[in-house]
């Protein structure tokens, strides 16, 4: 067991963990942030997205002692404090970005780190960004449309497939 | 998973040492190794982490060779090798998904040398020298078979030397489920010669297509490749493609990386 710090979402938390405990169990079953979703543990379907000093990494396949004395961003600080969506969020809602939710996490994570990196992606590139999420419902392309959304850019041009 | 402990060591020569422990494995960005750990396919006593080894990481290009670092991630290659060696960059560019790419190493995807690895087609195509702990392996004397390398037990991979070539491409023909190369061909032109390297098709890992490199050696161009074939007997067959169409795959990709190359 080891002990490890670990800010999240600007807030530093201690724990005591397991070498083998992974962060999403960290997150999840230690600090009781749920919204990280664990969806395959395979590290295929990304639902279990999260920030490591502002980079996208699946949480469930890193260990909490490999992110001691880092910073990690989870969904639940994407909100304001009052509740108020982001913009990333409030365009998933505005165009149907989710269905079922599972998956929703990751995808505004994935979404961040992309806007991060590129502020006006287009759609080929939002689609080749979201290779490692995977969403059963939506067929993706609402989330595609949320994401242009969020970066400013026109939805209409993107036709329904 | 079966427990383990797991040590952070912030130099190589502390690594080495770690790594001394009996039933202790080198962790580089997991992306392998924990999938692998969680299906109890692997029961280390003790991780030992090389995150945190700064000796080990970042990208530097002097003289026509790159130098990585053994513990960069994919995404600082695609980054910081797009100058230099843009046919690399693009390849690692390409790995798994992003958030993959944030974690994954050159050094864990060269120590693993999973048989539809990316990386190894680009060290072996390129004649690059897998730098170690203790020694320097040439490309052509370290990848010895799926998954197997001249590693020695404890031995990390520290950086890899990518001599540039005038021009080289890579084709990969990516499975879309886990986007490890169906078969993938890269291709390395030099003042010497061709180099063309093959990942993905062969039971034997990657591989030189020695015949392809010595007919682009008399006339580089697609067409010399007419009347050549890889026999399918060695290569993969799964439910994603019998030997015969991942044979028939080389010769399609490795036209394809002709053509890119020009």
């Amino acid at each position: 067991m080891s002990e490890v710090r670990i800010v999240v979402n600007g807030v530093e938390r201690v724990g005591v963990v397991e070498g083998r405990t992974l962060l999403s169990g960290f997150l999840r079953d230690g600090l009781g942030l749920t919204g990280t979703h664990v969806g395959c543990d395979t590290s295929q379907c990304g639902a279990c997205v999260v920030h490591v000093d502002g980079q996208a990494v699946k949480s469930c396949t890193m260990f909490a002692v490999e992110a001691d004395g880092r910073s990690v961003d989870t969904i639940e600080g994407q909100a304001a404090p009052d509740g108020t969506l982001n913009a990333i969020q409030q365009a998933f809602q505005d165009h149907h970005g989710l269905q079922c939710g599972f998956c929703t996490p990751g995808m505004v994570m994935s979404a961040a780190a992309l806007l991060k990196e590129n502020p006006t992606p287009g759609e080929a590139e939002i689609r080749e960004y979201l290779e490692g999420n995977l969403c059963r419902c939506t067929g993706y392309h609402n989330i595609v449309k949320a994401i242009l959304a969020a970066s400013g850019q026109d939805v209409a041009a993107i036709a329904a497939e | 998973m079966y427990s383990f402990e797991v040590d952070k060591p912030g130099s190589v020569e502390a690594a080495v040492a770690a790594l001394q422990i009996e039933e202790a494995m080198a962790l580089g960005g997991g992306q392998t190794l924990i999938p692998t750990l969680k299906q109890r396919l692997a029961s280390p006593s003790r991780l030992v982490s090389l995150a945190g080894i700064a000796e080990m990481k970042g990208v530097s290009a002097v003289d026509g060779v790159v130098t990585i670092g053994g513990g960069t991630p994919h995404a600082t290659v695609a980054r910081e090798a797009a100058g230099a060696y843009p046919a690399l960059a693009a390849l690692a560019g390409n790995i798994g998904d992003p958030a993959v790419r944030n974690r994954g190493t050159i050094g864990g995807s060269l120590a693993n040398n999973d048989p539809a690895a990316c990386y190894p087609s680009a060290a072996l195509a390129s004649g690059a020298t897998i730098v170690t702990s203790s020694r320097e392996i040439a490309a052509d004397d370290y990848f010895q078979g799926m998954f197997t390398t001249a590693l020695h037990e404890g031995e990390i991979v520290t950086a890899v030397r990518f001599p540039v070539p005038q021009a080289a491409s890579y084709q990969k023909f990516e499975q879309p489920a886990s986007r490890f190369a169906l078969v993938g061909v890269f291709l390395a032109r030099f003042a010497e010669g061709v180099r063309v390297a093959v990942t993905g098709a062969s039971e034997d890992g990657v591989f030189r297509w020695s015949e392809a490199e010595e007919a682009l050696n008399k006339e580089f161009r697609a067409d010399a490749l007419t009347g050549l074939a890889i026999a399918p007997e060695n290569m993969i067959a799964d439910l994603h493609g019998t030997k015969e169409y991942r044979a028939h795959l080389v010769s399609v990709m490795t036209k394809r990386a002709i053509r890119a190359v020009g």
